[in-house]
């Protein structure tokens, strides 16, 4: 069975907007299918993120040159560019931070010194990214609390009808992955967060993988921290975005200390700025806050609806290829996902498939995926990730089905 | 044969390879051939742990020559821990310590050898020299 009658985005009008999809690897075309690790650029971000070494380039707010505040008031307006993405109350909920992980070390450090003590608790899942795993471990284990863990089931749902039996009066935060970078589920994180919600319970999404393929509405949601990065939703690299709604924002300890995080510094005493400034220490990657904002723009002039459609689509022809594969079995198969596919074959490790795909210009990833927790459920060392984004075509996954069947053989 | 020899020989096996199958083929192949390490020595104190595979490196040192036994769960990465083995087992340190596995690079497999935590290959070269470079100090110390 195969998909005959997509309807499609125009396709090869996009792939034109990102230059580096017309490379050769290894002297064959490109097939990038590693956009969970870190998705292309467009040519606008890129032009973009060039003008600043090419035209303008000053340092936001400390100086008054020209330069200066060309930069300021693009590093600001990018910042309104998220608030208006995300519906945010207020562009000071916009923290920028160096992606996902930085964000969630923020707030677990700073939330874990005003609200976290000994013998409290922190709820994650057994699908989290370690990102989304360690910082709460520290946390935890510097404050004298304890984690602990919501699983999931072979088929890659998480068992969230057991987060009644998991919260106490002594829970003090849930963090959950939007999307499990390993199984491609999307989780019902609405449902969590009124849950918790109904027990006072602040919850953090790991919006990492969910970003690039979801826009959400965090006023809709709810939730009480969001957190994503730019380079996985086709902006720069070095810069992600931390969403915290103001009543937690406003009173939990900033992260870094240093420049700009300031109002005045003594030696005896030193007060802090306000938010979002607060939790900004030092010069930001404003270039890259800039070149995000940039990818924004782009994506919002896709038609959001056509390009959901046709990623799920991808998503569909991929699996239902693979699955033609005897010894190749799927990890995760959620009636909800995104494009994200974890498999072994049988008989094949990981890395000699990964390797050998490469040598066919097909990029996938293995490994433990950053998510030890996940493989040790499924009792392997590691599995190989295909991952779409919506320049990929449907002519791609049927030259991945053909290597796959030609790599067989040569086990 | 001189560790210089051997790396030649491989050197001179790969290349009329043209094909990138042809290469890997040969490479999976020898892996497929080498012997397993005794279970006994497949332990965690002699396993390196890569994230992509994993290496286990087992040694024995008698009468000034390091003997090296070793595997990976992967089939491509036994084939170079096969390759390795055949220029740095049976050795004395000094051998092992003046001597770089360069042929990896000629036979255009060096980003196999590259310093990421991935594949233990590189770990493994480095352990291995580890050993010599021990071994050479005693040996030193005792004389």
């Amino acid at each position: 069975m195969s998909i005959t009658n997509i309807m499609i985005p125009d396709i090869s009008k996009i792939r034109k907007d990102f230059p580096i999809l017309g490379q050769k690897v290894n002297g064959k075309p490109l097939i990038y299918f590693d956009n969970a690790a870190t998705s292309q650029r467009p040519i606008q971000v890129i032009d973009r993120v060039n003008e600043f070494s090419l035209r303008i380039n000053g340092n936001i707010h400390r100086a008054t040159h020209f330069f200066a505040n060309k930069t300021t008031e693009a590093y600001e307006n990018a910042r309104e560019t998220l608030r208006s993405y995300l519906n945010a109350e207020e562009t000071a909920e916009i923290i920028f931070t160096h992606g996902t992980t930085e964000s969630i070390n923020l707030v677990a450090h700073s939330f874990g010194d005003a609200f976290v003590t000994v013998g409290d608790e922190v709820i994650v899942t057994a699908m989290e990214h370690h990102a989304n795993i360690v910082p709460w471990q520290m946390m935890c284990q510097r404050r004298g609390a304890t984690l602990k863990v919501l699983p999931f089931g072979d088929d890659g749902l998480l068992q969230h009808e057991l987060l009644d039996q998991l919260i106490t009066e002594k829970t003090r935060l849930i963090a959950v992955t939007q999307v499990s970078n390993v199984l491609g589920t999307v989780n019902p994180i609405a449902e969590i967060i009124s849950k918790a919600h109904s027990k006072n319970i602040p919850v953090l999404i790991d919006g990492a993988q969910g970003a690039p393929h979801f826009k959400i509405d965090v006023q809709a949601l709810d939730c009480d921290f969001y957190a994503f990065s730019g380079h996985k939703m086709y902006g720069p690299t070095g810069i992600g975005v931390l969403y915290g709604k103001r009543k937690w924002l406003d009173r939990i300890p900033p992260f870094f200390g240093g420049g700009e995080m300031i109002d005045k510094v003594t030696f005896t005493q030193t007060t802090y700025n306000e938010i979002p400034y607060k939790f900004e220490a030092g010069t930001p990657h404003y270039v890259g806050a800039i070149g995000l904002a940039t990818a924004i723009d782009y994506l919002n002039n896709l038609d959001n609806i056509l390009i959901s459609r046709y990623e799920h689509d991808l998503l569909l022809e991929a699996t239902t290829r693979l699955k033609q594969i005897e010894g190749l079995r799927i990890y995760g198969e959620a009636p909800e996902k995104v494009g994200v596919i974890s498999f072994n074959i049988k008989g094949i490790h990981p890395f000699d498939l990964g390797t050998l795909l490469d040598q066919m210009g097909i990029a996938v990833r293995s490994g433990r995926l950053c998510a030890d927790p996940v493989m040790y459920h499924y009792g392997v060392e590691n599995m190989v990730r295909a991952s779409f984004a919506f320049y990929n075509t449907v002519e791609e996954i049927d030259a991945f089905y053909r290597a796959l069947i030609r790599l067989k053989a040569m086990f | 044969m001189t560790i210089d020899e051997i790396q030649q020989q491989i050197i001179e096996d790969f290349s009329g390879f043209e094909d990138w199958m042809d290469k890997y083929g040969l490479l999976i192949e020898l892996g497929n051939e080498l012997q397993p390490i005794d279970p006994k020595y497949k332990v965690e104190s002699n396993l390196i742990r890569g994230c992509q595979s994993r290496v286990w490196l087992h040694q024995e040192f008698r009468d000034g020559i390091i003997t090296f036994e070793a595997e990976s769960d992967a089939l491509i990465v036994k084939g170079l821990v096969a390759l390795l083995l055949k220029i740095y087992s049976d050795r004395t340190p000094h051998e092992i310590l003046t001597s770089e596995p360069r042929f990896i690079d000629e036979i255009g497999l060096r980003q196999h050898l590259s310093p990421t935590r991935s594949n233990g290959l590189l770990a493994m070269v480095k352990q291995m020299k580890l050993y010599a470079l021990a071994y050479e100090k005693i040996a030193q110390k005792n004389n």
